[in-house]
């Protein structure tokens, strides 16, 4: 039944694309795409979600050469009272000899605290604290040590802790995001 | 082609004939009085919500209704929505105490309410609600607009329906009689009084006045999508009735040789 | 079908075709490759709205499951995390939740189609099973996604409706168990509803496609129930119906969308917005609209078994219709008797809705007259079965129909020639 074609209606008046025809098939097309919008954006983060996107910290109870890692964004921060020796060592490193090049005095708004996202610039992993060739972090997943600011020094991740955005409200309370 | 419409068209009206006779008739079962059918401003096509409407009504419920009534699926941030700045939203979220922890030692502590937290509600669970209302359950507040028949118009009819019971009504214990109430006897004595909520904006508070408020607030909390449903349906309508003219003169323009009498 | 004669022009699809010929699938069964009948009237629309409103229920469903968490104690509250706070989740919680009336009014408009016209007729039998199958498989599927927000309504419709198999002799306290996966409906329950509910609608879907495919092996049938005789009878589905059911569609979506932002919770239940409790009945347990008519069926029977069974029977019966239709024609436009009984069948079902839809024990005032639901029910019901099991057998093969049209082809020359001084 379907193997007998009468013809082909093609050239005739039946399928010739005049205006009527290209315009309701870019009608169509127009609103299959703003269908399709709310089917995607739904998958962005929601109003919840992003009402959570700020938290504070208090400080006060973070000794020196202590650190503490609080819930972010559903990642680890770490937040970290540093000792005047290890911002000396941060701040002695020649920076030509970083595989990502940055000054300590970049990643921290005071000396003493360091805050970063502790999340390994590698794969994903979550570094453990004081460990490593640099005195600062090691990441067990695959090998790469961070220093005193976070810094990648050695093995496979390109880049350094990444330093999320927060403010200090006053001398004991930071908020993150 | 138009015998066939207009059969379809008896079915439908007959079909919503019968939903809502179904409901209505539901609705009915109840007993109680007509309902006061208010002109909201959200009704209609265009309907949006009045903020200075929404945030007296917020008062009302912050004042009044809340000593018993939570309003659990609302975040202070929420309130931007009613027009209130979120320097506002977080000096209000802050005279709130949040219950929150574990702390490092295992303890809940309480904290300031943050935009993110939801309005905390009077109690903690169901039975201390219930225990300190004489065994009765303040219901939710948050869909009440939503899940109840007649919706804002039944939160007004309720809160100004209030009256003696008519002769031969016998009250039970604790009970107050109201007019649209299912089984006309409720548990909540009326809640409103002339002049108790003070607004900034010097509407004088009668009762009236509060119970549409705190109705259109309400209507808010259970649909805070309405502006942006009503007016992304019209523009969807007109979109959708332009390509439905187009796809109308396409299909007649495809079938033009056949209605000539041509094989094709 | 089997022996496409299709070649695609461009070079690379036409290799791809020859590896695998899906081209040639879709030329040949939605393309100008399919062939159908050229007199179909708009009734004939439906068949595609509803393809469409399963993909749309798909789609939306998938979506939605993203957010939706299925445990008692959250499922409530992530319901109304999504109408406010996912992005466009009001839009596309509506859109699930309206979709599924929508899909229903289709598929009953699609069914009453089938009946008018004979499609269930030989040599269609299979075709119409599969359709039975399909209908059976979206009550299920409706039932369960209604179960899934955890309102009161939710709740109560899932024990009513699982209940009903108590009625099932010396077993039938089993089985409820069973299927609640303890001794009431609570969170086990919830969650093998939700599995099923997202289950379904891809065996759903395989029906479908082998619907479809049922259909293509006899063509569609057609308002005159007369066979086709040759090409001259039948139009390419492309542009023609094509063209057509996009013109169906756009009516279908400006109904569609008048529920979903501004009536969106019209043909839902206010109690569904309370959240699900044990402790208290609602008032009234309604179940969704396109369940009234059944539910009406139940209560109208005074036992219980005796309810069930008569039920699923109404259901079922549709499965006989091939064999209880014995009339020469197909069509019922020449069948001027029985066509007055199909019509008082249709209102018969709607009225069996609005028994369902009330108590059994109030009062309808029909002009100083009370009649009891009950009552009402109770001759809905019977009509009903009369309908399928006297009327149809009966009248069929005792009403000489009509003078059937020599062709498809003639009658729409007929029309043509009727037109043309018009234009």
């Amino acid at each position: 039944m379907a193997t007998t074609e009468q013809g082909t209606s093609e050239g005739t008046d039946v399928t010739r694309r005049d205006f009527l025809y290209v315009a309701s098939g870019a009608f169509a097309a127009v609103g299959a795409a703003a269908a399709a919008w709310p089917l995607i954006d739904q998958m962005n983060p929601s109003a919840d979600v992003l009402a959570l996107s700020s938290i504070e910290v208090d400080l006060s109870a973070i000794d020196v050469g202590q650190s503490v890692t609080v819930l972010w964004r559903g990642k680890p921060v770490f937040v970290r009272h540093r000792t005047p020796k290890e911002i000396e060592e941060a701040r002695a490193v020649d920076l030509a000899s970083l595989p990502d090049p940055q000054a300590d005095e970049d990643r921290v708004q005071k000396p003493e605290w360091l805050i970063m996202v502790g999340v390994c610039t590698h794969l994903g992993c979550v570094p453990i604290g004081e460990r490593g060739d640099y005195d600062g972090w090691f990441c067990p997943c695959h090998g790469s040590h961070y220093d005193t600011s976070g810094r990648i020094r050695k093995g496979p991740a390109p880049k350094n802790l990444e330093v999320p955005e927060y403010v200090f409200l006053n001398d004991t309370t930071v908020k993150i995001g | 082609m138009k015998a066939m419409f207009k059969k379809t068209g008896l079915i439908v009206s007959l079909a919503s004939a019968l939903v809502s006779g179904g409901f209505g008739a539901a609705q009915a079962a109840g007993g109680s009085a007509e309902l006061k059918h208010l002109d909201w401003s959200f009704n209609g096509m265009f309907g949006r919500y009045d903020d200075a409407s929404l945030q007296r009504g917020f008062q009302v419920y912050r004042e009044v209704c809340s000593a018993c009534h939570s309003l659990k699926h609302i975040a202070f941030r929420n309130l931007t929505d009613i027009g209130f700045s979120e320097a506002e939203v977080k000096a209000l979220a802050a005279q709130y105490e949040i219950v929150d922890g574990p702390d490092e030692f295992g303890d809940m502590y309480t904290r300031e309410g943050r935009p993110s937290d939801r309005i905390p509600g009077p109690f903690e669970n169901e039975q201390q609600a219930r225990a300190s209302n004489g065994g009765a359950l303040p219901p939710d507040l948050s869909l009440v607009a939503k899940s109840r028949v007649g919706g804002p118009d039944y939160i007004y009819s309720l809160l100004t329906g209030y009256h003696e019971p008519p002769a031969g009504v016998e009250l039970r214990a604790g009970m107050n009689y109201n007019a649209v109430f299912p089984g006309n006897q409720i548990a909540m004595a009326p809640p409103l009084f002339e002049d108790m909520v003070e607004f900034a904006d010097g509407t004088p508070a009668t009762v009236e006045q509060m119970a549409e408020d705190v109705s259109h607030f309400l209507m808010w909390a259970a649909e805070p999508k309405l502006e942006e449903r009503k007016s992304m349906g019209f523009r969807v309508l007109l979109f959708l009735i332009i390509m439905t003219g187009l796809f109308y003169f396409a299909n007649k323009k495809v079938w033009l040789p056949v209605k000539r009498g041509e094989n094709v | 079908m089997a022996t496409s004669n299709y070649q695609p022009k461009n070079r690379f699809l036409r290799a791809f075709n020859e590896q695998l010929p899906i081209l040639s699938l879709i030329h040949d069964s939605l393309g100008p490759g399919y062939r159908a009948p050229k007199n179909l009237n708009y009734w004939w629309n439906f068949g595609s709205l509803a393809g469409f409103c399963l993909i749309v229920q798909i789609v939306t469903g998938i979506v939605l499951v993203m957010h939706y968490t299925p445990h008692a104690d959250l499922a409530f509250d992530s319901v109304e995390h999504i109408m406010r706070d996912v992005n466009y989740g009001w839009l596309l919680r509506y859109i699930h939740a309206n979709g599924a009336s929508m899909f229903f009014i289709v598929v009953y408009i699609h069914i009453f189609r089938g009946l008018f016209y004979g499609s269930y007729r030989s040599p269609r039998e299979t075709l119409w099973f599969l359709g039975v199958i399909i209908y059976l498989l979206m009550m299920a599927t409706g039932f369960m996604g209604y179960v899934l927000p955890w309102g009161q309504m939710s709740f109560w419709g899932a024990t009513v409706i699982t209940n009903l198999f108590s009625a099932v002799p010396l077993v039938g306290d089993e089985i409820v168990t069973f299927l609640w996966g303890g001794y009431s409906v609570d969170n086990p329950t919830l969650q093998r509803f939700f599995s099923l509910h997202y289950l379904l609608p891809f065996v759903i879907l395989g029906m479908v496609i082998l619907h479809i495919w049922a259909l293509h092996i006899p063509g569609s049938n057609n308002p005159l129930g007369i066979d086709v005789q040759g090409p001259q009878d039948q139009v390419p589905f492309h542009p023609y119906y094509t063209a057509k059911d996009a013109f169906g569609l756009g009516l279908f979506l400006i109904f569609f969308a008048v529920f979903v932002f501004y009536f969106p919770n019209f043909l839902g239940h206010p109690d569904n917005y309370i959240e699900a409790n044990p402790m208290v009945t609602p008032a009234h347990i309604v179940p969704e609209w396109y369940y009234l008519p059944f539910y009406a069926i139940l209560r109208a029977i005074p036992d219980k078994l005796g309810g069930v069974v008569a039920m699923f029977a109404a259901i079922l019966i549709l499965f006989a219709m091939p064999w209880l239709d014995g009339s020469k024609a197909r069509s019922s436009r020449f069948r001027p008797i029985y066509r007055t009984f199909l019509w008082l069948f249709v209102a018969n079902a709607i009225l069996l809705g609005y028994v369902g839809a009330n108590s059994p024990d109030d009062f309808l005032h029909l002009g100083g007259v009370d009649i009891s639901f009950l009552t009402l029910g109770r001759i809905a019901t019977a009509y009903y079965f009369l309908f399928f099991l006297v009327i149809v057998p009966v009248v069929s093969r005792w009403e000489e129909p009509l003078p059937l049209p020599k062709s498809i082809n003639e009658e729409v020359l007929k029309k043509a020639a009727k037109a043309a001084p018009a234009e």
